[in-house]
């Protein structure tokens, strides 16, 4: 593959997280939105991979292979098992005001892009463009966690947040040190059981997963 | 050989706690352990007092004069923490508030907890810190939740997402340092050491550098307690068991300054400007403010002395902000003091609330004639964090106030009545929880107060005398933070 043609690829890939970014912050039904995410870990993991195949650096296909492993099987399988089991797979949320929130989401990528674009030009990789991608990415998860009012779709957030961070890392600096990785990832991984022992209880105390249960604690 | 021991002493303890932790010797145990810990940072401190600072296990880990004070001092509260959980959680069980279940999870998180604390601190590699951090949020999650009360579910939820969103700014930030840091180290393992970092400091490229700083200042002063990213601070130590509100406020909140401390030692040195000194200064300043004012407004005892956490991390971050040798050390000796001072209040907090059976101040009447013990540790606690002459934290705040009017004469005004109205909320409110007619019971458990006691005295033994080798150790880490 010539170089021009895997940094293509990788372009591609990166306009298909950022794609995936916005589906997210749109998406109403809970099932929809984990498998979102496992699609959002597979563009992640691919474009990994490519970026490996590119440049050679082999910690990059295991970054690539763990991505895949976590963020594509193991993760959504986690979450599919724990919707079933709260009785919520086909949970749809009511959003309000979708329109502004896509255009709030515009208007913060448009941001990202302009704060990446002098770093992305000192960058020597060839997956620098895709900066302001990523940290758009990070920035429109965000959103999506502060708009959500239900437990699981903040985590999915979260989690996509994670994504937008690993992109990244591969995307200006070929990925950090492989034990740093590891590490990321087993937080991740312990996050994510954390949280899904959080749902049971939050269900258990609250008979719903809905946040607005859980504002009481406030200043008066 | 002694760093090893420092963490696999704890760990160990983790895994041993959660075979056995239900047992009716685990609080021993917990203590056992943590005293072990305590005698391997006291050997690893000894250590390097003879020899210096040193890297250890392929560079990933090291010790300098900065980190090994707060490893002693992280192992010596974790220690006495054990000591005062004791007879609380042996209240709480009987009380019916908590389960043998829950005493097993505890006791383990509890060792885990100090575990990552430990290796935050020992860390070379910036990313295996920011591991380490986020392992801190994740093994006290579930202590802020332990009693699965409404509330508790709601404070530990809302530490969980804002702690965990802060630090992944905090990730971001590290990505961007070995973007950085990898033009002049090379790709790989070497450059995202520290002492590598902290050698080409210089090399390192200003503006990726200071973008970089802003998203860990961010992500970090979270977990410090920063206004305004403060927000789960006083809901996790208000409805967590009171052990763990006196390790978040003495302990965590150290550690994650501590990393902001370590990023702005880095960037400091790429830039000509006193960039990240501005924004430290401008957090701290307004974290004091904001914190002294909710002060008075607090009804839950533990939520009030959680804000006047924020308030001293924030006059904390405003020192390292300062920068110079003096208000560096006084930011130094301010980081030991409120830890000691702190922990000892909660402890004391923890006994009274559970005597009185309510965590409204209100409520709480005449500690004094119930317990002396607990009555007098409340009011000289207060008293010693108020910064009263001749406590270890009145040195402290007044070497910070002098600076301030030296240097920026323009943040004293705001420091003074931030500190004024801040006394006149606390003293108010334990004035009358001590003294008048009282509403106490006798506890089950007799109480654990020879730490508070331990902890005060060594507070007010800073205040007067700081034995030289302390200042010595405390002279050069502040030389090397700038």
């Amino acid at each position: 593959m010539s170089e021009p043609l895997s940094s293509q690829f990788v372009n591609l890939l990166a306009a298909l997280l950022l794609l995936l970014a916005f589906a997210m912050l749109s998406q109403r039904r809970v099932l929809t939105l984990i498998k979102l995410l496992a699609w959002q870990g597979a563009a992640l993991a691919a474009s990994t991979a490519i970026v490996a195949y590119a440049t050679g650096q082999m910690h990059l296909y295991f970054s690539a292979g763990l991505t895949l492993v976590l963020k594509v099987i193991l993760i959504p399988w986690v979450l599919h098992r724990l919707i079933d089991r709260l009785y919520i797979r086909w949970d749809v949320e009511t959003l309000i005001n979708i329109p502004t929130t896509m255009l709030t989401g515009i208007g913060l990528a448009i941001f990202a892009f302009s704060l990446a674009t002098p770093i992305s030009q000192m960058a020597s990789t060839i997956t620098r463009s895709t900066l302001g991608i990523a940290l758009a990415t990070v920035l429109l998860s965000f959103l999506m966690m502060i708009v959500r009012r239900k437990a699981v779709p903040q985590v999915i957030g979260f989690l996509a947040m994670e994504n937008g961070l690993f992109f990244a890392a591969t995307s200006a600096t070929y990925g950090m040190p492989l034990v740093v990785e590891l590490g990321v990832a087993l937080d991740v991984l312990v996050g994510t059981f954390i949280f899904g022992i959080f749902f049971f209880h939050i269900r258990e105390q609250f008979d719903s997963l809905d946040i607005r249960h859980m504002e009481k604690l406030r200043e008066d | 050989m002694e760093i090893a021991l420092v963490l696999g002493v704890p760990l160990a303890g983790a895994l041993l706690l959660a075979l056995f932790g239900h047992r009716r010797w685990a609080p021993e145990a917990n203590a056992v352990m943590s005293l072990g810990t305590l005698v391997a940072a006291a050997l690893l401190t000894a250590r390097v007092i003879a020899d210096g600072p040193f890297a250890a296990f392929d560079e990933q880990f090291f010790v300098d004069p900065f980190n090994v004070f707060l490893v002693a001092l992280t192992a010596f509260v974790a220690f006495t923490t054990t000591l005062f959980s004791r007879p609380y959680m042996r209240t709480e069980e009987h009380h019916k508030r908590l389960n043998s279940a829950r005493l097993r999870l505890y006791h383990s998180m509890y060792q885990l907890f100090t575990f990552t604390m430990l290796l935050t601190l020992l860390s070379n590699n910036v990313g295996m810190l920011w591991v380490a951090m986020e392992g801190a949020t994740l093994t006290t999650v579930l202590l802020v939740s332990l009693y699965r009360t409404p509330a508790s579910l709601e404070a530990a939820w809302k530490y969980f997402i804002l702690c965990s969103v802060g630090i992944a700014q905090a990730l971001f930030g590290t990505i961007l340092l070995y973007f950085a840091a990898e033009k002049v180290l090379g790709a790989g393992g070497n450059a995202l050491l520290w002492t590598h970092l902290y050698q080409v400091r210089s090399d390192l490229e200003p503006t990726v550098l200071s973008l970089a700083f802003v998203f860990m200042l961010v992500g970090y002063g979270t977990k410090v307690g920063l206004a305004p990213l403060h927000n789960w601070l006083p809901d996790a130590h208000a409805e967590g068991p009171t052990p763990i509100s006196a390790v978040l406020s003495g302990l965590l909140l150290n550690v994650a300054l501590y990393a902001v401390v370590r990023s702005k030692v880095l960037v400091d040195g790429a830039l000509e400007r006193n960039f990240s000194g501005g924004l430290m200064m401008g957090f701290g300043l307004l974290s004091v403010v904001v914190a002294a004012f909710f002060l008075s407004r607090q009804k839950d005892i533990k939520r009030m002395f959680a804000y006047s956490s924020i308030e001293h991390m924030g006059i904390m971050t405003f020192a390292f902000g300062m920068g110079g040798p003096v208000a560096a050390f006084a930011g130094l000796l301010h980081m030991t003091v409120h830890s000691l001072t702190k922990s000892a209040i909660f402890f004391t907090v923890g006994h009274a609330s559970q005597a009185c059976g309510t965590q409204d101040m209100g409520a709480i009447r005449g500690l004094i004639q119930q317990s002396p013990t607990i009555g007098w540790g409340l009011a000289l606690g207060s008293l010693a964090i108020l910064g009263m002459p001749p406590f270890g934290v009145f040195t402290s705040e007044f070497m910070v106030l002098t600076t301030a009017m030296r240097e920026h004469p323009w943040a004293t005004p705001f420091l003074l009545v931030a500190l004024g109205v801040a006394f006149a909320a606390i003293f108010g409110k334990v004035q009358p929880m001590v003294f008048g007619e009282t509403t106490a019971q006798r506890l089950p458990h007799p109480p654990a107060l020879v730490p508070v006691f331990v902890h005060l005295a060594i507070v007010l033994m800073l205040g007067l005398y700081i034995p030289p080798y302390l200042v010595d150790w405390y002279r050069q880490a502040a030389a090397f933070i700038g």
